[in-house]
């Protein structure tokens, strides 16, 4: 058999795509791990169904998983596909479009009887009615051909169906010329006898199938992409985040209390920090949402770091405690991984549409701080930052994530932990001179008394406060003075963030942007400049307070861009503030920009250098 | 951390200087009076003692005990007690709560904390009405009271509390009056013994929307005819002498019959708190007809507190996989290095 010496392709973009039962998600993460073991850059987007299982073979249970890896620094998971593996007529055509016109389809053709095209609303057999002539198209029946690989483990004919998503995974692995052994440990680890066995035989025979039955035309390589000196692993935002909570209250030296209900998409933080039990986490499953937060209250009153997680609905549940954690000046954070809203909305899929309720979304004045992290790794960064300014101002912080970053998976450069700022927050002992509600000159942070001190007895709660005392005060102008000085206590800590930086162009047109949409504005600003469009981007960490420079950086541009997937949340926001004009690039679909998308947008609205 | 002999304090330690702002003659006054008195009695360091409370007239408590105190928001008090409790296993934890705080807005947590058995001392003021909004009739109301809200008189069936904390699990439940000034304090003791969710109902007077809400049962002159004290391990008998009354099983139902002799003593219920039949049984005397009104612990049987078990887990995962290292949590999984 002569081959030709595998092609270098600089970047590939995979969807998987199948039933919600067929385990693409862990075929895509297990790509996604050889992947960057192999040093390449990558970007993932699960994307899947609310169902747990919607009805097999069925367009609605589609379950897909997008990846792009690179020989080079990329920044999302890409627009258009390469090569769709496609496990049934419904997520071959459901996956059709995001596809590049001469794209790679590998289908599963076990699936396509009468009954399965009939599950998938077709009247005819995509395979044969011209809908992929002008893709390359490998057919390999899958199912069958797993079913035939591992029927010496003695499976049952459904259980040796199910390995089938090892095979397709076999067949990717010959096709990009990978490794298998990450893989291989991982089912090793994961699986008994005799699952173990035949997943790694299904595996293995994917790999073998594609490399002697020649479907393909090439076998492919992409490089190895350059990243500074440094550890890396693969995570995910919600992954990140929890790191990022563990780590900052082990420099505070508190002991971290996560209440939490469960919610797609931030039920993965609980996940994750329920087992950090010996590093001083403690996580409690509330009865509800509202629990949940008055839990954590409950123990950053004690002295500990409460943090609460949730999700849209959620937060618009807590509100309440939310303004009385302002009220009563404890420390609290508040993570939101925002998903497709009103009510229920889309509980799986992205979007960034709960930014005005973040800010004003309670009762009387109530100012949080709010902090975006911008993509899954950068989650870790913004939990260090909230812990900082939440025990430094005694103010709530809420972090604003969205379900894109924390499903998606980047690789991470571990950070030295010397390199982590010393976070211990400074409790009250000394009854001399004490009152609940005296201020720091600097922050106006009001000292944490912790029950359990002696002397520092005091009472704490919803009514509005006499400054210093903290006893009930209906005072008219002391109830002004105190809503200002909890306005103020955000705004001090605006001297306390760095100065934004700016990317690309000082003048002409500037996208600005906030979480999420990082990748895809960076990448069309990058991609606009290279077409000699005059552009910059600048992206927003601190939502509340916004930086002090930021007024005098807007003036600079004769236009501004705001690409989010909302209905112009932060235009409104800035235009509030700034009086400005923000033109408004709006996509609520439940899905992130693609990288075309926002390029259009400086297209339209730039000028050429 | 229970009795602390070295501290010596006195009930003027856990006054407040703020005003008391109860209407005058507000069953709460007593309640205030009492708990104070036996925050003293108790013996324990003043900084240990954290009371906390939802919203309602019930619940400004905090602000008159001159302890650490919080004041959160409606109906969620159990939920704050919670997270501190599962965190500061250490602190005396008084919760104070209300019929409509407790069990309505905030039934769900209240009937979560019993199930859980956090260590808390819980009293719920119930004086069958709404007061802090003025008179709507609240979930303990009683079906035909007429209110603001309810012109032509409530139609919601009341709650019986303390059936309603037997059903979520509760492992201690007793109840009191607000002017049973000995008794409250007795059993404000025995709920402070108890390691676990403490529930103590106590019936309290609300003066100006709902005088005497329980009828004359609880009043100097009726009290001897109808009250039932229960304790543990003594016949379920009440009544002055010569008329005293007990409580016998007919099949699956309690029956009043005559304890005048030691006989017909013999006779009677012998009280079990660790029998929840039983404790179900008593729970729905309310005095009316022949039968008692009965106060005292209804229910107690021991099981591990929420929050050793919560601290229990850290200890034991602390003793198999070591203190955590932060940097190796970081450098966990698969990493690679360029």
């Amino acid at each position: 058999m002569n081959r030709l010496a595998p092609e270098n392709v600089e970047q590939v973009v995979i969807r998987f795509a199948g039933d919600s039962g067929d385990g693409m998600q862990l075929l895509g993460n297990q790509f996604t791990k050889t992947a960057a073991l192999a040093g390449n850059d990558i970007a993932t987007l699960p994307d899947f169904p609310a169902e747990i299982r919607a009805p097999a073979g069925t367009r609605e249970g589609v379950s897909g998983f997008q990846l792009q890896f690179a020989g080079h620094d990329i920044f999302t998971p890409g627009d258009a596909t390469d090569v769709l593996v496609a496990m049934n007529p419904a997520a071959l055509v459901t996956n059709l479009l995001t596809l590049k016109r001469n794209g790679l389809i590998v289908v599963n053709t076990d699936k396509f009887r009468k009954g399965d095209l009939v599950k998938a609303r077709l009247d005819a057999n995509p395979l044969e009615d011209g809908t992929i002539d002008q893709f390359r198209v490998v057919q390999a029946p899958i199912g069958n051909l797993t079913k035939t690989a591992v029927q010496v483990h003695g499976l049952n004919t459904k259980e040796a169906e199910r390995c089938k998503n090892f095979f397709a995974l076999g067949m990717m692995y010959w096709l990009y010329s990978r490794d298998m052994d990450v893989t291989e440990n991982w089912i090793e680890g994961k699986f008994k006898s005799p699952y173990k066995e035949a997943n790694l035989t299904a595996l293995h025979a994917g790999h073998a199938y594609a490399e002697t039955v020649e479907l393909f035309q090439n076998q492919y390589e992409v490089p190895v992409a350059e990243f500074p000196a440094g550890n890396y692993r693969n995570i995910t935002g919600n992954a990140s985040l929890a790191i990022g909570l563990a780590v900052a209250a082990n420099k505070a030296e508190l002991t971290l209390f996560y209440g939490s209900y469960p919610i797609t998409p931030a039920s993965d933080i609980l996940h994750s920090l329920a087992p950090f039990k010996n590093y001083g986490v403690v996580t409690y499953q509330a009865e509800d949402e509202i629990a949940a937060i008055c839990s954590a209250i409950g123990a950053s009153f004690g002295g500990a770091l409460g943090v609460t997680g949730t999700s849209g609905p959620g937060l618009a549940l807590k509100g309440e405690a939310l303004g009385l954690a302002t009220i009563v000046e404890l420390p609290l954070i508040v993570v939101n991984v925002q998903r497709g809203g009103p009510s229920t909305g889309l509980p799986t899929k992205t979007e960034q549409s709960d930014l005005l309720m973040t800010m004003y979304g309670r009762n009387g004045e109530s100012p949080c701080i709010v902090l975006a992290p911008c993509k899954p790794s950068d989650c870790f960064d913004v939990a260090i930052e909230a812990v900082r300014l939440t025990t430094k101002y005694m103010v709530p912080v809420i972090i604003l994530s969205d379900g894109y970053i924390a499903n998606g998976a980047e690789p991470w450069p571990i950070p030295d932990i010397a390199s982590l700022p010393d976070l211990r927050p400074e409790f009250r002992t000394d009854p001399e001179g004490f009152l609940p509600y005296m201020r720091d000159d600097e922050t106006l942070a009001r000292p944490w008394a912790v029950p359990g001190t002696p002397g520092l007895e005091h009472r704490v709660g919803g009514l509005e406060k006499q400054d210093g005392t903290g006893n009930v005060s209906y005072d008219p102008k002391n109830h002004q003075y105190m809503c200002e000085i909890r306005a103020e206590k955000v705004m001090r800590a605006q001297k306390d963030i760095p100065a934004s930086e700016v990317y690309g162009d000082d003048d002409g047109l500037l996208v600005l942007a906030w979480g999420s949409t990082y990748g895809a504005a960076h990448a069309a600003v990058e991609k606009s400049r290279a077409e000699g469009a005059k552009v910059g981007h600048l992206h927003l960490r601190y939502l509340n307070p916004l930086p002090a420079d930021l007024g005098e950086i807007l003036a600079r541009y004769d236009k501004v861009l705001c690409p989010e997937m909302n209905l112009g949340q932060l235009s409104k926001m800035i235009r509030a503030e700034f009086l400005i004009d923000v033109i408004g690039l709006n996509k609520v679909q439940g899905q992130p920009f693609l990288t075309r998308e926002i390029a259009e947008g400086i297209r339209e609205h730039s000028e050429a250098r | 951390m229970t009795n602390n002999p070295q501290v010596q304090l006195k009930k003027k330690d856990f006054m407040t200087d703020q005003l008391v702002r109860w209407c005058p003659g507000c069953g709460d006054y007593a309640i205030l009076s009492q708990v104070q008195t036996v925050m003293a009695e108790l013996g324990k360091p003043k900084e240990q003692y954290v009371v906390i409370a939802g919203i309602g007239c019930s619940s400004r408590f905090p602000y008159y005990t001159d302890t650490y105190g919080f004041h959160t928001i409606h109906g969620r008090a159990p939920a704050f007690v919670s997270g501190l409790k599962a965190t500061r296993p250490d602190l005396s934890v008084w919760m104070v709560t209300g019929d409509g705080d407790g069990l309505s807005i905030g039934g769900n947590h209240l009937i979560h904390i019993w199930r859980r058995n956090i260590d808390v001392n819980i009293m719920l003021f119930n004086n069958r009405v709404y007061g802090l909004t003025k008179g709507q009739y609240s979930p303990t109301s009683q079906q035909g009271m007429r209110t603001k809200s309810s012109p032509m008189g409530s139609i919601d069936a009341p709650f019986n509390p303390i059936l309603l904390a037997l059903g979520a699990g509760s492992a201690w439940v007793a109840r009191s009056v607000d002017v049973f000034t000995k008794h409250l304090r007795s059993v404000l003791h025995a709920a402070d013994a108890n390691r676990g969710a403490s529930f103590v109902e106590i019936y309290q007077n609300c003066v100006i929307f709902n005088d005497k809400p329980f009828g004359d049962i609880t009043d100097k002159q009726h009290r001897g005819e109808k009250v039932l004290y229960l304790e543990n391990g003594e016949p379920l008998v009440w009544g002055k002498d010569g008329n005293r009354h007990g409580l016998k099983l007919n099949g699956f139902e309690l029956e009043v019959v005559d304890a005048n002799t030691d006989e017909e003593i013999a006779a009677c219920v012998v009280h079990d708190t660790g029998n929840l039949i039983l404790a179900q049984l008593l729970a729905q005397l309310d005095g009316s007809g022949a039968f008692p009104l009965p106060v005292g612990v209804f229910y107690n049987k021991p099981r591990p507190t929420y929050d050793s078990q919560f601290n229990a887990q850290v200890a034991e995962s602390r003793k198999k996989l070591g203190q955590g290292d932060i940097e190796k949590l970081m450098n966990a999984g698969d990493t690679w290095t360029v």
